[in-house]
C-alpha cells in the first residue's frame, strides 16, 4: 500500500516533468481484499494491492489523458510524455476553459486503523459465526466481507493539493432456504460496527418469512421500500438526471423541472461529500471541495452537480462532483442523503391497505431516463400486506415504474437512516411507504 | 519469465498447497472519442500486475499485486497461502479438480494491422468524418463517434506443469445519435449500443463496421423516432434483430447456463439459475429451431481464447440443441463436481482478480429463412432493433427487454417506426415460442464488452452470434 508521502511525491513529479500549459494527477492507490461465501463455505477469498495514475495534459484547448499502475519514476515521466503527446496531437476542444484552481479543502478524518487492519482469519471468523446461525433454519448462507484502504491525492498546476485515506469495511449475505432467500448488509467505515450476528439475524427471519412464497395480481399497488431498495432507486435517479451532462445535453428531467414541483414536499434529497455518517469524500478528482447540493426540496426540483467543465460552460464553480477522467457520464453526486421523516417500519405496515413489501430490488435498468422510468425485480424478501398486516410471502415481482411518479406518490418517510454502498460513494437513506408502485410481471420463485 | 513464476509456484508448494497458478498480464487499452464535434476524449492506459491462486488444506486463496519483482512474488503468494488457511476455517469438504493435461504454448493474437501501430491522426480524422456525418442531420443534439483498441499479454503457469503465453488484440468502434425534443430523447446506436462492436481482430476491423456509410441513416432514426408513436401493448409476434437477439441469448441462456451458478456460489451477487442439473437432457428449454452453442475457438470473437485461465484449452460445447438443454459452462472444479467434462470457461478480469465461470461466445445457429421471408410470413407484429434496456431475474427466468427502434409488421410488410419498445416474458415460455431463424447470411458474431458478474466485480468480454429470429405471441408495450 502506498504512503501518503509515495502519493504525494508522485505528483509532483507530474508536474514537473510535464510540458503542458496545465496538467493534472490523480493517484488512486486501493489495497482491497474480500471473504466470499456460499452453499455456506468460503469458496473465494481475495485480496489485491494496487494504484493507478491518471494524466491529463492540455496545451491550447487539446487535452492528453494517460493512466498507468507503473509508477516508478521513470514510468510516470513516461505516461507524463505520453499524455503530452496525445495533447499535441489532439484537437482543440472549443468548449473547455481550464482545469479548476485550488481552493481550501474541508479536512475529514475517514482513516479507521482497525479496518485497515483486519486479518482474513478475522474475516472468516464473522463468516463462520454468520454460517453457524443460519445452519439450525435449514438455511445455506452465502455473501461477501471486504475490508478495503483508499487513498487519493490529486494535484494540478493551478494551484490543487489534495490528499485524503479511507477505509471501507462491508458485509453483505444472501441466505438460501429450498423456497426463499433473506438479504441483509452492513456498511462502515470502521469494521468495528459491523456485526455478524446482526446481520445474520436480519436475513434468517427475512428468509424463514418467506419461505413457500405465492402469485398474486399484478398491477399498481402501494409499497414500502426498504433502505436497499430506496438507496439503489436514488442511484439510478442520479445516473440519469441530476448530473450536469444529462442536463445541459437535454437527457435529464431536471431540464425542464428546476423550480417545480415533481415530487411529494416529504421528499427533500441531497448530496453531502462531508457527512461524516456516510463514506465522506472532502473533494472530487479534481481536487475541488464537495458542496452540498440539493436536488429536491420539499419536492421542489433545485439542482444537479457539476464538474470543472460542465461548471464553466455555465460560467458557475464546480460542486466538486467530478469523476475520474476521461468518462462519458461527466459528474455525479456519490453522497447522497435523503431526509428522514418520522415514521417506523411498524407504521408503514399499518397504513398498508392493499401494498408489497420490497426488502431490495435487483437488475434495475433504465427504461426511459428523461422520464426517469425504470425496470427491475424484486428480490430476496417481498411480501405482501393487506389491511396494516403482512400477510404472506411473495414470489419476486417485476416493476416498471417512473421514479418521479413514485416518489410523487409518497405517504411516509422512514425515521431512520441507512448506508448504502452506491456506485462508488454511500447513500444514507430512509425506508419509503409511497402509493402506487407500478408492478408489471412476476416470476415463479 | 519463467524465473518468476517458478520462485512463485515452488514456494507454494513449499507452503503445502495441493496447487498453484499464477498469472502476469499487462494490458495496454486506447479509447478515441468525438462528441458534437469536439474530442470527448483521447486516453491511453496500461496495467501491468500479477495474481497468485493457491488450494491449500483443501481451499482457495488468492493474492495479487501490481509490483513485479522476486520479492513481491514470495510476498504475495505467502498472503495466498495465508488466505487459503483462513478459507479452510469454514469448508465442508476439499476442493477437488478434473484433470487438465500440462501444456506448454505461446499463443499469438489473431490481427492483421496492431491498432497502437496506426497513428492518431488517422484515427481522429476517421471519427470526425463519422461524427460530421452524424450532425450533418437536422435534428441531431448529441452526436458522438468511437474507437476503443485493446491488448493483453498474459502468462500462465501452474503446478501442473504448464506454462502458457497468450497474446489478444481486440478492435471496436461505434456511434450515436441523440435527438432531443420537449420531455423526450431518443438515441440511435450502431452497429450496437453499448459499446458498438468489438472484435479480436486488428485494425482491419474497423472499416468493416461501416459507420461512415451508415451515420446519415442512423441519425436521421434518431430524429424521426421523436415524432413516432408509441409502442403499442398486447401480444403479438416478434422478430428480433441480430444483436438484441443476441443480448437475448447473454441473459437468457448463457448465464443460466454458468454451473458456478447453478451449484450456487453466485447466488450472493449475481444469483443461481432455473437450468438445474436435474433438468439437464431433460428440459425442452426452446422449440426445435433452438440450437445455442459456446464456442471459444471462434474467429475473432471476444470470448475466444487458446487456454482459459486453469490451463485448460478452448472447446466448443453444445448448451441447447433442437431445443433441448444439454450442455453447460464450466471449470474444473465444477465439472468435478458434477461429474460432466470441461468445457473450459474459467477466466478473470486481470490480474488482480480470480477466475471464475464466465461465457465464451454463445451464439444461436442460423436457421434456413431469409429476414425478409420471415417479414412476409408474419400477419401482425414488431420488429426490434438495437437494445435500450435489459433487466431479468436472479434465476434467469423473468425478462424484459427495451430497444431502441421498432419497426411495425402489418400483413408481412415492415410498416411505421414506433419508439420506447419493450418486450417482457418468461424464458423457456419464449425460446419455445421460436418458429424461425434467419440464415446465415444474416448471422453477425457480436461482441459484449460489458458483463458483469462477481465480488469483487469482474467485467469480461464476451460473445454471441445470431441471426434475426422470430417468436410467437410476446407481450409487447409494457412501459406505460
Amino acid at each position: 500500500m502506498m504512503t501518503k508521502e509515495q502519493v504525494l511525491e508522485i505528483l509532483k513529479t507530474v508536474l514537473e516533468a510535464s510540458d503542458g500549459e496545465q496538467t493534472e494527477a490523480v493517484l488512486v492507490s486501493e489495497n482491497e481484499e474480500l471473504t466470499r461465501f456460499a452453499n455456506s463455505v468460503i469458496h473465494q477469498n481475495t485480496m489485491q494491492e494496487d494504484a493507478s495514475l491518471i494524466v491529463r495534459v492540455i496545451k491550447d484547448k487539446k487535452i492528453g489523458i494517460a493512466s498507468s499502475n507503473i509508477l516508478s519514476k521513470e514510468e510516470v515521466v513516461k505516461t507524463v510524455k505520453h499524455a503530452s503527446k496525445i495533447a499535441s496531437l489532439s484537437p482543440r476542444n472549443q468548449e473547455f476553459i481550464s482545469l479548476p484552481a485550488g481552493k481550501p479543502l474541508p479536512q475529514i478524518d475517514g482513516f479507521v486503523e482497525k479496518t485497515a487492519r483486519t486479518t482474513p482469519e478475522e474475516r472468516a471468523e464473522a463468516v463462520r459465526k454468520l454460517v453457524e446461525m443460519a445452519k439450525p433454519h435449514g438455511i445455506k448462507a452465502s455473501g461477501a466481507f471486504s475490508t478495503s484502504v483508499l487513498r487519493l491525492g490529486v494535484a494540478n498546476t493551478l494551484g490543487v493539493q489534495a490528499f485524503y485515506q479511507t477505509t471501507v469495511a462491508s458485509f453483505s449475505t444472501v441466505l438460501l432456504s429450498p423456497t426463499s432467500a433473506g438479504y441483509a448488509d452492513r456498511e462502515s467505515r470502521n469494521v468495528s460496527d459491523i456485526n455478524a450476528e446482526e446481520i445474520a439475524e436480519e436475513a434468517i427471519k427475512r428468509t424463514v418469512d418467506g419461505r413457500n412464497p405465492r402469485q398474486t395480481e399484478v398491477k399498481e399497488m402501494e409499497a414500502i421500500l426498504l433502505p436497499y431498495a430506496v438507496s439503489e432507486m436514488f442511484d439510478y435517479l442520479a445516473y440519469m438526471g441530476l448530473g450536469a451532462t444529462s442536463f445541459q445535453e437535454g437527457r435529464s428531467f431536471m431540464s425542464e423541472a428546476r423550480g417545480k414541483k415533481v415530487v411529494s414536499e416529504k421528499i427533500t434529497l441531497y448530496d453531502d461529500g462531508l457527512d461524516i455518517r456516510g463514506f465522506p469524500l472532502p473533494f472530487d478528482f479534481e481536487g475541488q471541495p464537495k458542496k452540498k447540493v440539493y436536488f429536491f426540496e420539499e419536492g421542489i426540483a433545485r439542482d444537479v452537480v457539476y464538474d470543472s467543465f460542465t461548471a464553466f460552460k455555465e460560467g458557475k464553480e464546480s460542486t466538486g462532483h467530478a469523476l475520474p477522467q476521461p468518462n462519458s457520464i461527466g459528474p455525479l453526486p456519490l453522497n447522497l442523503v435523503l431526509k428522514p421523516g418520522n415514521a417506523t417500519l411498524e407504521e408503514m405496515i399499518k397504513s398498508t391497505k392493499d401494498g408489497v413489501l420490497i426488502t431490495r430490488f435487483w437488475y434495475v435498468r433504465p427504461v426511459h431516463p428523461k422520464l426517469t422510468v425504470i425496470t427491475g425485480m424484486t428480490r430476496d424478501g417481498t411480501f405482501k400486506i393487506e389491511n396494516g398486516k403482512i400477510v404472506y410471502p411473495l414470489c419476486n415481482m417485476r416493476f416498471t415504474t417512473s421514479i418521479l411518479e413514485t416518489l410523487a406518490g409518497t405517504e411516509l418517510v422512514g425515521k431512520e437512516l441507512k448506508l448504502e454502498k452506491g456506485f462508488f460513494g454511500g447513500n444514507l437513506v430512509p425506508a419509503l411507504k409511497v402509493k402506487s408502485f407500478r408492478f408489471t410481471g412476476q416470476t415463479t420463485f | 519469465m519463467r524465473e518468476l513464476t517458478d520462485l512463485c509456484l515452488n514456494k507454494a508448494q513449499k507452503a503445502g498447497c495441493a496447487y498453484a497458478d499464477i498469472r502476469i498480464i499487462k494490458r495496454e487499452r486506447q479509447e478515441i472519442s468525438l462528441k458534437s464535434g469536439n474530442v470527448e476524449a483521447i486516453s491511453v492506459s496500461d496495467d501491468l500486475g500479477f495474481g497468485v491462486r493457491v488450494l491449500k488444506n483443501g481451499a482457495w486463496g488468492f493474492a495479487s499485486s501490481r509490483i513485479i519483482s522476486p520479492q513481491k512474488i514470495e510476498e504475495i503468494t505467502s498472503k495466498a497461502v495465508e488466505i487459503a488457511e483462513a478459507s479452510a476455517r469454514v469448508k465442508d469438504k476439499d476442493v477437488e479438480l478434473a484433470p487438465v493435461e500440462p501444456v506448454v504454448a505461446k499463443i499469438q493474437a489473431n490481427c492483421q494491422i496492431d491498432p497502437f501501430t496506426v497513428p492518431l491522426e488517422e484515427k481522429l480524422q476517421f471519427l470526425a468524418r463519422v461524427d460530421d456525418r452524424l450532425r450533418s442531420v437536422k435534428g441531431v443534439a448529441v452526436s458522438k463517434a468511437f474507437l476503443t483498441f485493446f491488448k493483453e499479454f498474459k502468462v500462465f503457469a501452474s503446478t501442473d506443469g504448464s506454462f502458457i503465453e497468450q497474446e489478444k488484440i481486440e478492435s471496436g468502434g461505434g456511434m450515436e445519435a441523440i435527438a432531443v425534443g420537449e420531455g423526450d430523447f431518443q438515441i440511435r446506436s450502431f452497429p450496437n449500443s453499448m459499446g458498438g462492436n468489438t472484435a479480436a481482430y486488428g485494425y482491419e476491423f474497423i472499416p468493416r463496421l461501416k459507420l461512415e456509410e451508415n451515420a446519415e441513416r442512423i441519425a436521421q432514426e434518431a430524429v424521426a423516432l421523436l415524432k413516432a408513436k408509441p409502442c403499442p401493448s398486447g401480444e403479438m409476434d416478434i422478430i428480433l434483430d441480430s444483436s438484441q437477439l443476441a443480448l437475448q441469448i447473454h441473459e437468457s441462456c448463457g448465464h443460466p447456463t454458468e454451473l458456478d451458478r447453478v451449484l450456487g456460489t453466485e447466488a450472493s451477487y449475481a444469483g443461481t439459475s432455473f437450468m438445474t442439473p436435474d433438468l439437464l437432457g431433460k428440459l425442452q428449454y426452446g422449440s426445435k429451431y433452438v440450437n445455442i452453442y459456446a464456442d471459444a475457438t471462434a474467429p475473432g470473437g471476444l470470448g475466444s481464447f487458446a487456454y482459459d485461465d486453469e490451463g485448460a484449452p478452448a472447446q466448443c460445447v453444445d448448451l441447447v440443441k433442437e431445443g433441448l438443454f444439454v450442455g453447460y459452462l464450466t471449470s474444473r472444479e465444477t465439472a468435478h463436481a458434477l461429474g460432466i467434462p470441461n468445457s473450459a470457461c474459467m477466466r478473470a478480469d486481470g490480474w488482480g482478480r480470480m477466475p471464475i465461470i464466465r461465457m465464451t461466445n454463445i451464439s444461436l445457429k442460423p436457421g434456413d429463412a431469409t429476414l425478409e421471408e420471415i417479414i412476409a410470413d408474419t400477419k401482425k407484429g414488431l420488429y426490434l432493433i438495437t437494445n435500450r434496456s435489459w433487466s431479468i431475474d436472479d434465476k434467469r427466468l423473468n425478462f424484459q427487454f427495451g430497444t431502441e427502434m421498432a419497426y411495425e409488421i402489418k400483413n408481412g410488410k415492415l410498416g411505421a417506426i414506433v419508439k420506447n419498445a419493450t418486450y417482457t416474458g418468461m424464458t423457456p415460455q419464449f425460446w419455445n415460442s421460436c418458429d424461425a431463424v434467419a440464415n446465415k447470411d444474416y448471422w453477425t458474431l457480436w461482441g459484449l464488452t460489458n458483463c458483469g458478474k462477481g465480488q469483487p466485480s469482474q467485467v469480461m468480454h464476451v460473445g454471441h452470434g445470431a441471426s434475426p429470429a422470430r417468436f410467437r405471441k410476446v407481450q409487447v408495450g409494457v412501459m406505460k
